[in-house]
């Protein structure tokens, strides 16, 4: 039952590719339709059942491969913590496959398309169900994969495939480091299946690692490997640069791998590797700076980006800086439930913009859109409702899971945490602004786009309307209907050892008595950040020229996204290539093939032309040799 | 059943097909009976050689198959034939090879073309005489025969500097291995017999190893090829004409792999443990330099070429770790480049039929002419940058792994060719199939034919079976490993 709707979106694919052009695309639309939203209700049956089962268990489907001591099965982890993935997956997907059978109407390879979501979600799912590292890896490789095949979906757009092949590298940055993990963990641990990786850490609390010459605290090293490939994944500060780029992408594609998804496959990984983060204060304190400085850079950036994807792409980024800072101060859970809230507001976000982008004939830049909100009525009250969960207004989804995790950020005890709470607040107010602006610019205000683009606007069809009903049910419930699962007792018993939880009685019941204003803080910080959006962005106009021309340096730093692509540009990217240049001309073809076979060559042909040049033909010239080499040997012959 | 002789006649079908080949009509310019007699040759032999896996062994370490022929009349040369797990995997990966090369011929118009067809039968017999030599004098014929119809292919059959490169290619290869036969005279003087079992149960002094091994060495670092001895492959590569650059890549620089575990490591362990550190230095340089000069490339074939070499730098490294994983790895990844490099030079073989340039900047956009050629280069190109369940993530993995055990820091920079090799491989992916088709490649309009279909489909599946399922090829050589692995210190793994 549960490998089937993992392998369900794998038919799917199959499905496509092989009856692409053959039968009519509406039935290939319809089948695969139903195939997914059989994934769906399968997962959700086997959500609700998980306790039924026996959890914990793992389905061995195969072999894979067996050297030495290095052994790796094909198999699932059938437990809470992959049931619930699974779960979300399919239902995301589910819904963005059928939004983008309206999407993609008019595209001649969108049977293509729906296969390479259906791929998507396959590898995703074997992400998140894989019981070893390797298998894992996979997943998260083909995540990858498919997303470079989906960024460049539009492949005669040269920005497209620009941007593929950044967000396909630079995930292959982060690989590297995840690589090492799984090298240092095997090392250390000798296997690389979960259930034996984490009955063996208790054992290995103390090991220390010789790595580059240094003796490092083994687990530690391990941690802070496995996040660098989380950081490339989840696009955190430093790896980010790819996903704003990967906006060039259709916005199906967005809202289900760069921001429901695969985007969050860090994060899980994370969780899933719990019991191990948890030995390492160092690796925690890391994840918390690194998730702070993503969460602060990104809402900064998205204040003053003008493409409504992009600054979408910013938030994501930021949230996921959220999620990370919970798993810094151990509350994993919480760091799950922010990102099944996340998944299903930002998922809602994206396609909203898609409507947005269908209506307004594929303009995406905010600053020429405006005073849609009674010409797109339902778009802009799903845009709203997807803006309130973000933001986390009370009892919007986000409003449980982000607040839970500033809550938990403030009582907890590292020495670093009050400051990174300080940030977290900070990017509250930054959310709300840049939230709330995207929404002025967008549908009020005067209309700014020209006369045959305004002419054409219209709300979306049905097929991509009821999709995202479905989302923004969840976006403002999934806060309260999932709350008990994560946080709390009742969650004990459903993750049972699946990740690691510290939350023994004390800390639920602290966060229950936390003072009012600490409380109220980030709602305050909400609507601050709106008023402050209101003002700058559609009744002060002047303040916002004035402020622009006052803080000019601020300003062009946060439009330039901090500078980080043209650091890289500079510092990484050009001297690879004067470097490799350098090694080719240089060494191959001066150094190496003039001393080698040319030097050679050469030699050889000098010695002959020395030699030839001895028969000169004159008698007089091999008279005289022979009288010295007769008077040589004579010499030796007498004196030895 | 086990009396056929199976390796002889893997060796000699090759030759009657040749006179097959030679005695044909030429009917029409297109010479189709001798491609036939030639494809045919070559499939029987295939076929021939499939017998072997199913009829090998798994748990005997020693020689198999073995057949031997008094030569010289003399007791102590022989002429004897004989595989065991190592050379396994290399003797079919030449079977299925060849007939590939041959069959992608089909539609092409070459010149000479029935003396480009026993170039490559030939080259098939003294390739399977190669990997199943167990005696040095055969093994050393074998190794240098090759040289022959490899130089006529890229001198006659070549491109415009094809004087050059083949010269090039000859004298580097050549000078190695005047070297190994002074090696293989030596070890015949010292136990008076050149039969490789016998000399892999006696041991020899650690000052003579040295020396051996340097010489063999030298042989084995041409061939593979070993930065700095790298230089002559690009130019070979790229004036060579498709086949030989598959048979290039994909077979003859297995040799060099093949030698290193047959004869250095498990000859010379003593040696090979001192010059350990030495070779993992060269392995690095050549992972990261050949990288990053292949991002630099502008031509496809050379751009391959490189990559073969950082390839080959892991291969070395999984050797020389001298651990399963490491031996395990570096054969994975020798079957699954031989595969990958060949299909990837088939492919650009196919774009060169069709526009005579193999000159990145003047492509773009392929994909909207040649779709189907596109999707084999991608998921080739995946092969090539070690996508997990292609056969070159086993691999790398595996190497990598091995390494990691041995040293972090060389773990470290050579995980570091993963990323370039993303880089590199789909920049050029980038350049060639996507963006919009611009003039030059828009007056083509020919996707692929049914043989090249057939050739890139063959190749997939193995990539892919093996990528998920390599125990195929591990199972083979285990035992014959573990008798290698005995003779060095006990690794942890």
């Amino acid at each position: 039952m549960f490998s089937l709707s993992v392998f369900i979106p794998l038919i799917c694919y199959f499905f496509c590719i092989f009856f692409n052009k053959r039968i009519a695309e509406i039935k290939i639309e319809i089948v695969i339709s139903a195939l997914m939203i059989l994934a769906s209700l399968i997962s959700i049956y086997v959500f609700f059942s998980v306790s039924e089962f026996n959890p914990e268990s793992q389905i061995i489907i195969g072999n894979w491969l067996s050297s030495g001591s290095f052994l790796i099965d094909w198999s699932l982890n059938f437990n809470s913590l992959s049931v619930l993935m699974v779960l979300v997956v399919n239902v995301v997907s589910t819904i963005v496959h059928i939004y983008s059978i309206g999407y993609m109407h008019n595209d001649p390879k969108k049977v293509i398309f729906l296969g390479y979501l259906g791929l998507f979600t396959f590898f995703m799912l074997i992400l998140v169900t894989s019981s070893n590292l390797i298998q894992l890896f996979l997943g998260w490789e083909g995540v990858g994969l498919t997303s470079y095949l989906l960024i460049g979906f539009w492949n005669f757009k040269d920005v497209a495939n620009k941007a593929a092949l950044k967000a396909f590298v630079v995930n292959r940055i982060g690989d590297f480091g995840f690589m090492l993990g799984i090298f240092a963990i095997f090392f250390i641990f000798g296997t690389v299946n979960f259930n034996e990786i984490f009955i063996l850490v208790e054992s290995q609390e103390n090991t220390f690692f010789k790595f580059l010459g240094f003796n490092f605290h083994a687990l530690t090293l391990i941690s802070v490997l496995l996040f660098v490939g989380c950081m490339g994944k989840s696009a955190q500060f430093g790896l980010h640069t790819w996903l704003p780029d990967a906006m060039e992408g259709p916005t199906p594609v967005s809202a289900l791998i760069h921001a429901a998804t695969m985007v969050t496959a860090g994060v899980f990984l994370l969780v899933l590797m719990s019991p191990i983060i948890e030995q390492s204060e160092f690796a925690q304190k890391l994840i918390m700076i690194i998730g702070a400085l993503t969460s602060l850079f990104a809402a900064s950036v998205a204040i003053t980006q003008n493409d409504i994807k992009r600054i979408i792409a910013y938030s994501t980024c930021s949230q996921l800086g959220y999620m990370f800072v919970a798993i810094g101060c151990s509350a994993y859970g919480v760091a799950m439930f922010h990102l099944v809230t996340h998944a299903f507001f930002k998922a809602l976000l994206f396609l909203g913009a898609g409507s947005v982008i269908h209506a307004m004939s594929d303009e995406q830049n905010i600053k020429k859109m405006g005073a849609l909100y009674n010409k797109i009525p339902v778009t802009y009250m799903l845009m709203l409702i997807g803006t309130f969960s973000l933001v986390g207004l009370p009892f919007f989804s986000a409003y449980y899971s982000k607040d839970l995790i500033l809550e938990i950020l403030y009582l907890d005890d590292f020495d670093i945490s009050i400051y990174v709470y300080i940030i977290g607040i900070i990017v509250v107010f930054f959310t709300s602004f840049y939230s709330f602006r995207l929404l002025i610019y967008v549908f009020h205000g005067e209309s700014k786009s020209d006369e045959r683009v305004a002419a054409h606007i219209h709300e979306s069809p049905r097929i991509m309307i009821y999709p995202l009903l479905i989302l923004s049910f969840f976006s403002i419930f999934s806060g309260l209907l999932f709350k008990n699962y994560f946080f709390g007792f009742e969650s004990l018993s459903f993750w049972g050892n699946t990740i690691y939880n510290i939350f023994e009685s004390d800390i639920s019941y602290a966060v229950k008595e936390l003072p009012l204003s600490i409380k109220k803080l980030p709602f305050l910080m909400i609507i601050l950040g709106l008023l402050a959006s209101l003002a700058v962005c559609r009744y002060l106009t002047k303040l916002n020229l004035y402020l622009k021309h006052k803080l000019c340096f601020l300003y062009t730093f946060l439009k330039n996204k901090w500078y980080v692509d043209e650091f890289y540009d500079f510092f990484i990217i050009k001297p690879t290539k004067f470097i490799g240049y350098g090694f080719w001309k240089s060494i191959d073809k001066e150094l190496i093939d003039n001393i080698g076979p040319n030097g050679v060559s050469k030699l050889i042909k000098r010695f002959g032309i020395f030699v030839s040049s001895l028969q000169t033909g004159y008698l007089y010239h091999y008279a005289l040799t022979i009288i010295i080499g007769l008077t040589i040997f004579i010499s030796i012959y007498f004196y030895s | 059943m086990l009396n056929i002789p199976i390796l002889p006649l893997l060796i000699i079908v090759p030759i009657v097909g040749l006179i097959f080949v030679l005695l044909s009509v030429e009917e029409d310019e297109n010479y189709i009976q001798a491609k036939k007699s030639a494809l045919w040759t070559s499939v029987i032999n295939f076929l021939i050689s499939l017998y072997i896996p199913f009829n090998f062994d798994k748990d005997v370490p020693h020689f198999q198959f073995v057949n031997s022929f008094s030569w010289l009349n003399s007791d102590n040369l022989k002429f004897s034939l004989g595989i065991d797990g190592i050379s396994l995997p290399f003797i079919l990966l030449s079977t299925l090879l060849i007939p590939l090369c041959i069959y992608s011929t089909w539609n092409i118009k070459t010149k000479r073309c029935k003396s480009y067809l026993s170039a490559f039968l030939i080259l098939e017999t003294f390739l399977v005489g190669a990997f199943s030599a167990i005696d040095l004098f055969s093994f050393y014929i074998f190794f240098e025969s090759i040289l022959i119809p490899m130089y006529l292919i890229i001198g006659i059959w070549g491109g415009g500097r094809r004087v050059y490169s083949a010269y090039k290619f000859f004298l580097y290869t050549f000078l190695g291995s005047v070297l190994m036969l002074v090696a293989i005279i030596f070890l015949y003087q010292e136990f008076g017999t050149t039969d490789i079992p016998s000399i892999l149960n006696s041991s020899l002094p650690f000052y003579i190893q040295i020396w051996l091994w340097l010489a063999f060495f030298s042989s084995f670092a041409v061939k593979i090829p070993m930065w700095p001895f790298h230089t002559w492959l690009p130019d070979a590569h790229v004036e060579a004409p498709t086949e030989g650059s598959v048979i290039l890549a994909g077979i003859l620089l297995k040799l060099g792999g093949y030698g290193f575990i047959r004869f250095n490591l498990s000859m010379l362990p003593d040696a090979s443990i001192f010059f350990t550190p030495f070779v993992f230095g060269l392995s690095l340089i050549a992972i990261v330099y050949t990288s990053l000069v292949a991002i630099v490339q502008n031509d496809m074939k050379k751009l391959i070429a490189y990559s073969s070499v950082a390839h080959m730098g892991f291969v070395t490294l999984g050797i020389f770790s001298a651990t399963i994983q490491g031996l395990h790895g570096a054969i994975v990844q020798m079957i699954s480049h031989g595969l990958i490099s060949a299909a990837l030079f088939f492919c650009i073989g196919s774009i060169y039929n069709r526009y005579e340039t193999k000159e990145i900047a003047n492509f773009g956009g392929l994909n909207s002419i040649m779709p189907k050629l596109a999707i084999f280069f991608l998921i080739f190109s995946l092969g090539a940058i070690g996508f997990p369940g292609t056969s070159g993530f086993i691999g790398e993995f595996l190497t990598l792994l091995a390494v990691f055990s041995h040293n972090t820091f060389v773990a470290l920079i050579s995980a570091l060719g993963i990323i370039f090799a993303a880089a590199y491989m789909l920049n050029l992916y980038k350049k060639v199939f996507l963006g919009k088709p611009n003039k030059f490649i828009q007056k083509v309009k020919l996707d692929l034919r049914l043989n090249e279909m057939i050739i890139y489909s063959l190749l997939v599946f193995f990539i892919i079976l093996f990528g998920i399922q390599p125990n195929y090829i591990i199972d083979f050589s285990t035992s014959s490993l573990d008798r290698i692995i005995s003779l060095y210190p006990i690794s942890i793994l």
